[in-house]
């Protein structure tokens, strides 16, 4: 069922109550966009987190709010150039500083289960999703979907952009029980984060004549800082 | 069984007689003793089965409401003012939706400037809002509307708002007969919902519509409503029939055989209202009064027909359409239409400002010389006082802040710029 914008969560938490009131065992799975979960419906997940309803909700994050053409989310990461973020000025694109890590405000709540995950690995999401199916209480699942449209990027690098967002280590990829990292995935070649911001338009203004150096830097230290953040290794295979 | 019993807690306990299977609420005054006295009755386990859920905001009330009821479950939430505003969207989708969820609103004034006391402003806010509005005279009728208010939603597939006049009626000990259990559960079926979330049949619920279509959910809605028209006094008549309680559902009407003057209202001033036109008929005034008990759906007819015989008709109001004036005064000028019949409208209570028998009773005398709207018991000195302010000096200050100064309920920090 479709209700609004900014409140699966709560909708989710009405079925499921509905589905305990009638003796039922059936599942309830809540889906939303970054915008839906980070911003306008955060209060409702929240809720829905702290009374550890038995809800799956996953949140589909393309940085952007891409329906309405493209503006900037809670989730929109830094320097990225979307409509409300526009690359002009001194520091073009979204601001440093600010926005949202969800899967670590998820995990506040401590809740039985949190992970995230990308497009570019269906296995490794398909087992998150099974493992989550198999824990009762609050779970949360937090997907990196590539937006060729909003992100400037050719629709056949959609796997490729996940992948390497993921091996940057711009995106981690892990799991957490009851608000501890029990798994990540390691990285099998790590990369650069230029390799995965040069292909987007998004950050076109990144690298022109002269390269954003700095920026540039700013973005890699992030990336660095998720590896140590999650001991993210990076593994031969 | 009759009660000594406050007004919240004798709804907690009718809501619980319907069997909900899902209660969420936030609490907000003067709403807070109808969800407390419910939390308790789902706690003891009194009241199987149902869930309590303690949702962090209105908005997911009413979004835990929609998914419950999507999903089969009779479902209840209550709230007020402020509560009722944070809510809007999804009250507006509960109703688009045709899910029959019951909610109580304690009505009571919204801010700015804040204030926790009573008048209509809330649920009149919402009354383009798709959803049937009953409003209850007294805590009988209150306890009685909202049994009736499960019924009428499933009978209609639409949400109810049953509006109950905040403190003065929540908070308010009365003498309550309380149906019992067996005489609702006879009144009252088990929920068959005409659309329902269930994985053994799958439907979508809520696809976007767009301009090939829109229109045509929009008027089924009010179609739906047309029919609560009759679906209302069908209802009431049933519920009468059980407990002795015979109301006509739509409307209610005292004294009006021969009156030359009307006052219509809405909810608990209908009382006030009843012991004044008692008094003024002893002095000779043909006067009585028009209680619109469901107003959405509007009964046109049946307030056309109530007030045909009268000359003059006062609209007593407990909110403001600021701007224009009168709300209900409108939906009654419709129903007259044609005749010849003057229409007044007289602003009350905003705020919680009392509504004295005393002022009723002056109005009611003078109704030939009322303007067209009138703000009963305003205190005009306060406003000369602001309005001077505003024009001596740019900078005067907050309008809240002004008059309470000058009705001395705070200091005067600012006392030095202020002419006085
Ligand atoms: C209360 C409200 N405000 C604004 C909108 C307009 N709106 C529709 S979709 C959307 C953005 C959605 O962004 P996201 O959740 O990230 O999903 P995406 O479109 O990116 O998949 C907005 C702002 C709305 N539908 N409701
Ligand atoms: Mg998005």
């Amino acid at each position: 069922m479709h209700s609004l914008f900014g409140n699966a969560a709560a909708v989710a938490t009405g079925v499921f109550a509905a589905m305990r009131a009638k003796g039922r065992d059936t599942r309830v799975v809540a889906q939303a966009g970054d915008g839906g979960t980070v911003d306008i419906g955060l209060g409702p997940l929240s809720g829905m987190f702290e009374r550890n309803d038995d809800v799956l909700f996953i949140c589909y994050d393309n940085e952007a709010y891409m329906n309405t053409g493209v503006q900037r989310s809670g989730a929109t990461p830094p320097a990225a150039r979307t409509a409300t973020t526009q690359a002009v000025g001194e520091h073009p694109g979204n601001v440093f500083g600010q926005g949202k890590d969800l899967p670590r405000i998820a995990m506040a709540h401590e809740i039985p289960y949190v992970a995230t995950a990308t497009v570019a690995d269906l296995r490794d999401l398909e087992a998150k999703v099974e493992k989550a199916m198999a824990i009762r209480g609050a779970r949360y699942i937090h997907v990196l979907v590539p937006c060729p449209l909003g992100w400037g990027s050719a629709s056949k690098d959609t796997i490729l952009l996940a992948r390497l967002a993921q091996q940057s280590g711009l995106f981690p990829v892990f799991e957490a029980e009851f608000g501890e990292v029990t798994a990540v995935l390691p990285i099998r070649r790590r990369v650069p984060v230029t390799e995965y911001l040069q292909p987007q338009k998004r950050y076109a203004h990144l690298f022109g004549q002269t390269p954003d150096t700095e920026t540039i830097e700013r973005i890699q230290a992030q990336a660095d800082r998720n590896l140590s953040r999650y001991h993210i290794d990076e593994v031969e295979i | 069984m009759r009660k000594q019993i406050e007004g919240s807690a004798a709804v907690a306990q009718a809501v619980a007689l319907a069997r909900p299977e899902v209660i969420c609420a936030y609490p907000i005054s003067p709403q807070t003793h109808i969800v407390e006295a419910l939390s308790a009755i789902v706690k003891s386990g009194d009241l199987q089965p149902c869930e309590f859920v303690n949702v962090e905001s209105e908005f997911a009330a009413m979004s835990v409401a929609i998914g419950a009821s999507a999903a089969g479950a009779r479902a209840y939430t209550a709230t007020a003012s402020q509560g009722l505003l944070f809510m809007v969207e999804a009250v507006y989708n509960a109703s688009g939706l045709g899910l029959p969820i019951v909610m109580t609103v304690a009505n009571r004034a919204i801010g700015a400037p804040i204030n926790i006391w009573n008048d209509h402003s809330d649920s009149m806010s919402q009354r383009d809002s798709g959803w049937i509005q009953l409003y209850a005279e007294d805590n009988q009728e209150a306890v009685d509307l909202h049994i009736q208010a499960f019924k009428l939603a499933e009978t209609v597939s639409l949400p109810v708002m049953v509006c109950m006049d905040g403190f003065i009626l929540t908070h308010a000990v009365e003498e309550v007969e309380m149906p019992d259990q067996a005489t609702v559960d006879a009144f009252l079926p088990a929920f068959e919902p005409r659309q329902v979330l269930d994985p053994a049949e799958p439907v979508s619920i809520g696809a976007m519509v767009g301009p090939e279509a829109f229109m045509e959910v929009r008027y089924l809605a009010h179609r739906r409503q047309m029919e609560a028209l009759e679906v209302i006094p069908a209802i009431a008549a049933e519920y009468g029939a059980v407990t002795g309680r015979v109301r006509d559902g739509l409307i209610s009407r005292y004294r009006l055989d021969d009156a030359e003057i009307v006052v219509v209202a809405l909810g608990s001033v209908i009382g006030t209202l009843q012991d004044t036109v008692d008094a003024l008929r002893e002095q000779g005034v043909l006067v009585g009064v028009l209680g619109i008990t469901s107003f959405r759906p509007f009964p046109l007819e049946s307030v056309r027909d109530a007030l045909a015989g009268a000359r003059s008709v006062v609209v007593l109001e407990k909110a403001l359409a600021v701007g224009i004036g009168g709300i209900v005064a409108n939906n009654v000028r419709t129903a007259v239409a044609g005749l010849a019949i003057d229409v007044r409208t007289v602003i009350a209570g905003l705020g919680g400002r009392p509504i004295l028998g005393e002022s009723l009773a002056e109005m009611i005398r003078g109704v030939d010389d009322l303007d067209e709207l009138t703000f009963l018991d305003l205190r005009t000195e306060l406003v000369e006082r602001e309005l001077q302010r505003n024009r001596a000096t740019r900078r005067s200050g907050p309008t809240a802040e002004n008059l309470l100064r000058d009705v001395g309920a705070v200091g005067d920090p600012l006392s030095v710029r202020m002419p006085r």
